[in-house]
């Protein structure tokens, strides 16, 4: 262990987070993971930890940390006021904190959520090769409470020798490739019309499992219940209310519900407040 | 068998039968199917024949995720067979995370709902916990949360529904009955599933290997305790 990052405000929701543990799912257990990994191993670099190292993911309110040595820091997603000591900081750039000053990330002014990552990496113990919180199994340490102190690793490098990074996106309206199936078969044509052809909006009751939707219900053909089946990331399954649910790292590994299509990369879904539109986009029909 | 396409890194074995699709189906011989498809997909997954992250069996499929090549993949899975008998297999199989182990579960038969299991058994409390005592179950797969095995081996006949409204709290170590399987709670969670007794087995310990006493495969026992 080498210090402590000490939490003074822990937000909405600040979870660690790394890669997640994909490899278990035949025992129920979720991959998990940052929601946006491109995010979390690009703050990674950024400060010289390998990218597969633990950091924060922080929800919309931000957070107050205080890290017991000097180190570097990298804040990478939503578009936040990044603050050390009374400096002001930015994302997308590694930021060395001194000993004992206070890193401010203040609420995210566009998107939703961004990565943390501290030299060294967060050092909790793993649970089956990660260190990853999973709210759905509850598997990995507790969401980050008011006065916790999380273990720091030793620095493994130098900071990336770095000095501007592509700025994030913040559309309001998404566009999602997916693929039909597998159990688009379950569906009335009209159903498969409506998710290709009509806007749906990210509903409130988002989260890391999964992003629901709210718009045209979509129709299925089939009655009855299918018995579960293994889902994937990205799954697009439609409960009994005919509203798509978007499947994020939290997902649970079976489910019962049938799966229309499946998105072929979710994370712009990390930064989408509730509210944004998405469409979905298809092969031609 | 049918495979099919689950985005742009997974299949999706589909061994339910024509007839039967979307309906529950006799799900004892579905689940032999499973099983002996899970069993080979891992054995050639051992021996470097196949790459998927995740070999995940279910209800009456068996997903492939983190397929590097999903067509190449499909193609030579519909060349293979499996080419012995599950309860045959099962034994012989050398695999990693799924051993074919028997789990003996001393149980507690004093579930908040036996009686109404035994209602729909046509039997008493002392009747299901019999039942139960003698059936050898195998964990067709796991789902619902880390550690929970679905359990098959009792007949069609005695398939019981959920609760009409699910409890908010199931103790761990709940044993528990749903449609055609049996199941034990792992960590105490809401469930719907109809209570027939407890255990104090730990089903899911992160520290041990593997991690989940009830993994696919593996046959069990409940034993009084």
């Amino acid at each position: 262990m080498s210090g402590l990052l000490e939490v003074l405000r822990a937000g909405a929701l600040t979870t660690v987070q790394d890669l997640g543990r994909p490899g278990w799912a035949h025992l129920g257990v979720p991959r998990s993971g940052a929601l946006d990994p491109a995010a979390l191993r690009l703050a990674n670099r950024l400060v010289g930890n390998p990218e597969q190292a633990a950091g924060l993911e922080i929800t919309l309110t931000g957070c107050e940390l205080r890290p017991t040595r000097a180190t570097t820091v990298a804040v990478v997603g939503a578009d936040a006021d990044v603050r050390v000591g009374q400096r002001p900081g930015d994302t997308g750039r590694p930021l060395a904190v001194p000993r004992g000053a206070v890193l401010r990330i203040g609420p995210a002014r566009r998107g939703l959520r961004c990565w943390l990552a501290v030299a060294g990496g967060i050092a909790v113990a793993p649970v089956l090769g990660s260190r990853s919180t999973d709210t759905l199994a509850g598997l990995g340490p507790a969401p980050l409470r008011d006065g916790d102190q999380l273990p720091l690793g030793a620095p493994a490098g130098p900071p990336a020798p770095v000095d501007l990074t592509v700025p994030v996106a913040y559309p309001t309206e998404l566009r999602l490739n997916v693929r039909l199936g597998p159990r688009h078969d379950w569906f009335t044509p009209a159903a498969l019309d409506r998710l290709l052809g009509t806007a749906y909006q990210v509903s409130p009751l988002s989260n890391r499992v999964g992003a629901r939707l709210s718009g045209a219900p979509l129709p299925r053909s089939v009655a009855g219940e299918l018995p579960s089946e293994g889902l994937v990331l990205g799954a697009v399954q439609v409960p009994a209310d005919g509203q798509p649910l978007v499947f994020l790292a939290d997902h649970p590994t079976t489910g019962g519900y049938p799966v229309i299509a499946v998105v072929a990369d979710v994370t712009p879904l990390a930064q989408a407040r509730p509210g944004t539109t998405v469409r979905f986009h298809g092969p031609q029909r | 068998m049918r495979i099919r396409t689950v985005g742009t890194q997974a299949l999706l074995l589909d061994l339910a039968r024509p007839e039967h699709a979307g309906a529950a189906g006799p799900v004892t011989d579905v689940a032999a199917v499973v099983e002996a498809w899970r069993a080979e997909l891992w054995r050639r997954r051992e021996l470097g024949e196949l790459v998927a992250v995740e070999i995940v069996p279910a209800a009456a499929t068996v997903l492939l995720d983190g397929v590097p090549d999903p067509p190449v993949t499909a193609a030579r899975i519909a060349t293979w067979t499996t080419t012995a008998p599950p309860a045959e297999r099962a034994a012989s199989v050398p695999t990693a995370g799924a051993p074919a182990r028997l789990v003996e579960v001393p149980v507690t038969f004093d579930g908040e709902d036996l009686a109404r299991v035994a209602d729909h058994w046509r039997t008493d409390g002392p009747g299901v916990a019999r039942r139960l005592r003698v059936t050898e179950f195998q964990v067709a797969f796991c789902g619902f949360a880390p550690g929970f095995g679905y359990l098959t081996g009792l007949p069609a006949e005695l398939a019981v529904p959920r609760l009409p409204t699910p409890r908010p709290r199931v103790p761990a170590g709940s044993v528990a009955l749903a449609g055609p399987y049996a199941g034990i709670y792992p960590t105490a969670s809401p469930g719907g599933w109809l209570l027939v007794g407890r255990t104090e087995v730990t089903l899911f310990d992160v520290t041990a290997d593997p991690p989940a006493l009830l993994s696919p495969g593996t046959r069990v026992r409940l034993v009084d305790r």
